[in-house]
């Protein structure tokens, strides 16, 4: 009887505790924890961030297994979160089937598409970035090989890749580019001791310009780079500032922007697809205090003039994704 | 000869396990300025509290019971199967395999072949290493382990290049058809009067687990075959001098563990996610390993260890989602972790008390044997 008392007690006080959180944003990280160096990490920041600057608070929950995407989503929806922001693609399956359930809710998805009156789609053009910072691997090349190291092998890292390797021959087409992955497990995004050998293998086949899209493992690239003395370019967040005078640049992915923005429109945000690429600061190369003596004003000229061609239309970075292909580099 | 009772072997020494592990889990909540009766709560509520809960529930335990099964018949011909993470993701393959590729009239039918497939799949997986266990000495221990990391390397390759969806970058296949979806509990409950959420993921995989726990115990205990593995493992000089054949006996057992393990795609993909995507076992097949360890590798512990790691599992996300506990989700990993700690490696450490304990109870007359 008594045990029963204080359980009705604890669940009348967590009912008590989600009510006031009504209309707070709430934030789903994906597999692979909210300090990854990479997307998740940057979708948290951007929350952060925003929690700093309107004194907000919102709801935040990491995920560790595939089935726990419905229930999660479901369970903040339920208790009135609004909007639910989740990172990474393979959160539209789930929420293709649950956004019609609550049409009072807005959700946005960031790295995947779903088509749904209520839902916002974040994409970003990761290969006219990659583009943009193989542009600048081709200039600082002194050996006219440079390298590619993606973490788990997908396709959104052959994304990266071949925007990268087109980036590289379209500037010099004598330029050889080597990739390679990681692994083909989850664990490819966290090991940087495989990535400082991928580095050093590639070192070896005369590689000077690396360019890690990683996570985690790329702080093993950036690390073996400059222990070397040749030039690492970083991912994902500007990683300029871990070998100052060795990273090259970063191609810089602005989740946390995506983040920011929706928490800040709040609930009823503007749906539909958003696509965060060159022309709104989704993607670029990283240019601060710690690489301004590696970027030459030519690379800034290249860069800015493959900017305005892509904007034009004269330059099309070849998307991996739309026939899982990549003319400029073999995988 | 300090022996307990059966029945405190079974029952007391996994509760008092669990209570230490429990306690410790406690004090670390405190520590991080947690609430424990609150957390405790939370989860209770998390893994029981309402049908949606109790349903992600029973899809973990179903999950567990599979690959607790598969660790547990290997255990008793003495061989350490740790390869139950890749057999089940073979028999997810399977599982895809038949249900994108063959037009089923009916969900039965596709249920049937679904079935043999991921039993097929996860037995051919688990073949190779029994084989070089027995004709090579190869340890089975060493190449299971290995396989997983082939089995992982094997999916990433056909999820990525060969099954996937073109359509998107995501490394699944396309969803499978309506047919091939096999009820819900729901489905099965909600018919009958018993109000279900139709929202969980618990599915017919669940009673289908029982029954086999309930084919295991059949053989191992009751046929020949099971007294030949059974004997197997006590001794192999001994089994070997009796007549039974080495070879035959691993080979029988480690294609049943495989078998077993693959059954986990039944519930997982086609009963869950009805589509097969990357990685889709996430670390069953470990838990297998302490599920099988806790319920002593007997079908009823399997499926009671198999529903306490089930309600830790789901108990244990709604307790990371809830926001008024603040429990960080690797917290939850502590947690589990304790009770694995303290349930498996720990067990002689609750044992040997709890034996002195009996012998000083037990009437003077008994203890000579």
């Amino acid at each position: 009887m008594t045990l029963k008392t204080t359980f009705l007690c604890a669940t009348a006080a967590f009912a008590l505790g989600t009510g006031t959180a009504f209309a707070d944003p709430a934030l789903i990280f994906d597999l692979g924890g909210k300090f990854d160096k990479s997307f998740n990490e940057s979708s948290f920041n951007g929350a952060e961030r925003w929690a700093a600057e309107t004194g907000g608070t919102y709801a935040q929950v990491e995920l560790q297994s595939d089935a726990q995407r419905d229930q999660a989503i479901r369970r903040f929806a339920d208790e009135g979160y609004n909007p639910i922001i989740m990172a990474g693609f393979s959160n539209a399956t789930p929420l293709e089937a649950i956004a019609p359930e609550y049409p009072d809710t807005s959700f946005v998805i960031i790295d995947a598409e779903v088509d749904l009156p209520n839902v916002r789609s974040v994409m970003f053009d990761e290969h006219e970035g990659s583009y943009l910072v193989g542009i600048i691997a081709a200039m600082a090349t002194q050996t006219d090989v440079v390298g590619f190291i993606g973490g788990m092998d997908i396709p959104l890292i052959r994304r990266f890749g071949c925007g990268y390797a087109q980036g590289v021959t379209d500037t010099n087409p004598d330029i050889e580019v080597i990739a390679n992955f990681t692994g083909s497990t989850p664990t490819a995004w966290n090991d940087p001791v495989k990535g400082s050998e991928l580095t050093l293998a590639q070192i070896a086949q005369g590689a000077d310009v690396v360019y890690a899209a990683a996570g985690a493992t790329g702080v093993g690239v950036l690390q073996t780079a400059a222990d070397q003395g040749i030039y690492g370019i970083g991912v994902d967040s500007n990683q300029n500032y871990l070998h100052p005078g060795s990273v090259l640049t970063s191609m810089i992915k602005r989740v946390d922007n995506a983040v920011f923005a929706a928490m800040s429109e709040g609930p009823g945000l503007e749906t539909g697809l958003h696509t965060m690429g060159i022309a709104n600061d989704g993607v670029a190369p990283a240019f601060d205090e710690y690489n301004e003596d590696l970027i030459t004003p030519e690379m800034h000229a290249a860069v800015d003039a493959a900017v305005a061609a892509i904007a034009a239309g004269e330059i099309e970075v070849h998307d991996y994704y739309t026939d899982q292909a990549c003319p400029a580099i073999q995988f | 000869m300090n022996k307990l009772p059966d029945w405190a072997d079974v029952i007391l020494i996994p509760l008092i396990s669990i209570l230490l592990a429990m306690g410790i889990s406690a004090l670390v909540i405190l520590a991080i300025g947690g609430n424990p009766l609150h957390a405790l709560a939370v989860m209770i509520e998390g893994a029981f509290g309402t049908s949606s809960n109790l349903g992600y529930t029973l899809f973990y335990t179903t999950n567990f019971i599979f690959t607790g099964l598969s660790v547990a018949i290997a255990f008793h011909a003495r061989l350490f199967n740790i390869g139950s993470e890749g057999q089940a993701a073979l028999g997810g393959l399977g599982v895809a395999l038949v249900c994108l590729y063959i037009p089923f009239p009916h969900w039965s039918l596709a249920l049937v072949a679904a079935f043999i497939a991921a039993s097929l799949f996860g037995a051919a997986w688990a073949a190779i290493p029994a084989y070089l266990q027995v004709k090579r000495g190869s340890h089975i221990v060493i190449t299971t382990i290995m396989f997983n990391a082939i089995a992982a390397a094997l999916l990433n390759y056909l999820l990525v290049n060969v099954i996937n969806l073109k359509t998107s970058q995501e490394p699944a296949t396309a969803r499978f058809p309506a047919v091939t979806h096999i009820p819900k509990l729901s489905d099965i409950l909600n018919p009958l009067g018993i109000p279900f959420s139709t929202t969980s993921p618990a599915n017919i995989a669940l009673p289908i687990a029982l029954l086999v726990a309930f084919l295991v115990w059949l053989v191992v205990w009751r046929t020949r075959l099971g007294y030949e593995l059974r004997a197997f493992g006590q001794s192999e000089t001994a089994a070997r001098y009796a007549g039974i054949n080495a070879f035959r006996i691993t080979m029988i057992v480690m294609l049943a563990s495989g078998a077993l393990a693959g059954l986990y795609a039944i519930n997982k993909v086609m009963g869950e996610s009805e589509r097969l995507v990357m990685g889709a076992v996430e670390g069953a097949g470990f838990i297998g390993i302490a599920v099988a360890l806790m319920g002593r590798n007997h079908p009823v512990g399997v499926v009671l260890a198999a529903l306490l790691f089930g309600a830790l599992t789901q108990g244990g996300q709604i307790l990371s989602q809830d926001q008024s506990a603040a429990i960080p989700v690797e917290l939850v990993v502590v947690i589990q972790a304790l009770v694995i700690m303290f349930t498996g490696a720990l067990d002689e450490m609750v044992r040997m008390p709890l034996v002195r304990l009996f012998a000083l109870l037990r009437p003077a007359g008994r203890t000579g044997g």
